[in-house]
């Protein structure tokens, strides 16, 4: 009789051997996220003087398989801003649907007439971000926060180091490299926003979705747009979904070697 | 009372030999003179409204409310001890976002009723605790039950009405949602009639020469998150909780304070003839 109690009930050791404790506890050490799996590719946002433009496409890849052709990556949170998400869908998500609305809801508590406005956001968000790389187990996304802000567009980016950034024209992945160059010709920098129209701005993220989808080949070709404008002190978000690509041209193609019709 | 004195009502969840637990019969008490709480079920949402007793005229009008938002799609309304309603509805948050986070949407208002009412009865079980000196109208909108009103007592019963009335004036409140259509209301004229009730509850009562503020909220479906709406008009959805527009809540009460001037002009004719 063995007189352990943690013994009792047990396969007995002399006639079945030793327990294999290996079985219970795994021989790895515990492992965070170490890449993400489902990813949406850029997205992109300028600012006007009136407000701010913000598009992502419409795309999930699972690596360099088009997964899920219908997955909004843009996300209106309160009354005065829009998120936009590339990276990791999964954790894209868990932001969305559980982090910020829980954050919109306790706000409604207070029930003082004030609400959260993109400032606010922006930083919940980076907050978020930071905390979670500080425990090695980053979210891993790129985020654009656009909104009206104290009279004035806001537009700002933070990512899964919890870094965070503000310019009139931003771009998250392929995009930092391929449309911000675009978005710069026509707001080089923050005096020039004033000069900027809504139908440019729109105009110019357009552009820059036709651009991607040219030369990301993780994009897709419709995608979704936010308007968030504060003309006359009344802030206001225009939603266009599912816009599909206008007046394509592949003709650079042509030219480029092993992208569509070889020219030796 | 006649019992008092006789040892049975010195600890909670303590029975007297003929069957009564005294510490909830003094907790219902205690509602009883709080400031009337009304809630009226109607067919495309819901109205709260409270009579807030004015206790001075040193306090910001529109402070110390006394309903409350604890979802998107519910709200509160307590009559009684004001700070045992804090905590009521504090654990109502509570419930209605660990259901969020559970099951990835809003909670059904009967489950957040029923669960706030076994959290109110534990309250009638040990000599640690007393029980709540709240009443609360709990209303809200979801997807399966439409718009539902439910009220939860201090000893921990809970049912689901039309109409419902707590507080020091729900004698006469409740015979003026009884006189009412409720299941065929729709939410605007819940409004006025609510506002109306609540002046004839608070003209009803002791504190009649005491000012009050007329606080009330409704729950309503947005046009773009209705779900169903049914043959009798009922409208399912996710509900939104909120203050009614000032301007409806004015108008509101001077529709109310001219019936109830109609009202005193007929009687006083009745007298004299």
């Amino acid at each position: 009789m063995n007189h352990l109690p943690e013994a009792w009930g047990r396969p007995r050791d002399d006639v079945y051997g030793a327990y294999d404790h290996s079985h219970l506890r795994p021989s790895m050490p515990n492992q965070h996220t170490q890449e993400p799996i489902v990813t949406g590719t850029s997205v992109v946002a300028l600012k006007y003087n009136g407000g701010v433009v913000i598009a992502a496409d419409n795309l999930a890849s699972y690596g360099s398989l088009a997964r899920f052709s219908n997955m909004e990556r843009l996300k209106q949170v309160g009354t005065h801003t829009v998120v936009g998400a590339s990276g990791d869908i999964s954790d894209m998500q868990y932001l969305f649907d559980t982090a910020l609305e829980d954050l919109v809801i306790k706000e409604e508590y207070q029930n003082d007439g004030h609400h959260l406005r993109a400032k606010h956001v922006y930083s919940y968000l980076s907050r978020v971000m930071y905390h979670r790389r500080n425990k090695f187990d980053p979210l891993w996304n790129v985020l654009l926060v656009a909104g009206w802000d104290d009279g004035k567009p806001f537009l700002a980016s933070t990512d899964l180091l919890g870094t965070t950034f503000s310019a009139p024209a931003l771009a998250s992945g392929f995009g930092a490299s391929l449309a911000v160059p675009l978005l710069r010709r026509v707001c080089p920098d923050e005096e020039s926003v004033a000069k900027i129209s809504r139908e440019r701005a729109i105009e110019a993220v357009e552009e820059c979705m036709k651009v991607l989808f040219y030369r990301d080949a993780r994009s897709t070709n419709k995608y979704t747009m936010a308007i968030v404008s504060g003309e006359d002190n009344k802030v206001d978000i225009e939603w266009k979904k599912d816009v599909e690509l206008q007046k394509q041209s592949w003709k650079f193609a042509e030219e480029i070697r092993g992208y569509g019709a070889q020219i030796v | 009372m006649t019992s008092i004195g006789t040892g049975y009502d010195l600890s909670n969840s303590v029975f007297s030999p003929d069957g009564r637990n005294f510490q909830v019969e003094y907790a219902t008490k205690a509602v009883e003179n709080g400031g009337t709480s009304i809630g009226l079920r109607c067919k495309d949402g819901v109205v709260l409204a409270v009579e807030k007793l004015i206790q001075s005229k040193l306090l910001v009008p529109g402070s110390n409310k006394r309903i409350a938002t604890v979802d998107r799609h519910v709200g509160i309304a307590a009559s009684g001890l004001i700070p045992d309603a804090r905590h009521f509805t504090s654990r109502a948050r509570n419930e209605a976002s660990s259901w969020r986070k559970q099951y990835h949407g809003a909670i059904p208002v009967s489950s957040l009723a029923d669960r706030m009412g076994q959290y109110t009865q534990a309250y009638t079980l040990y000599s640690s605790v007393r029980p709540f000196g709240v009443t609360c109208i709990i209303g809200g909108v979801d997807e399966e039950a439409g718009p539902s009103l439910w009220m939860v007592e201090p000893s921990g019963v809970g049912w689901g009405y039309f109409g419902a009335a707590t507080g020091r004036g729900r004698q006469a409140a409740k015979a003026e949602l009884e006189k009412l259509d409720l299941p065929n209301l729709t939410v605007e004229e819940g409004v006025k009639h609510a506002a109306r009730i609540i002046h004839i509850a608070h003209g009803d009562n002791a504190g009649k020469d005491k000012d009050f503020e007329l606080e009330m909220t409704w729950v309503r479906v947005d046009k773009a998150n209705v779900v169903e709406v049914t043959e009798s008009g009922v409208v399912k959805g996710h509900g939104r909780h909120e203050e009614v527009p000032k301007e409806l809540v004015e108008e509101a009460e001077r529709e109310a304070k001219k019936a109830l001037e109609v009202e005193d002009e007929e009687d006083e004719k009745m007298e004299e003839s």
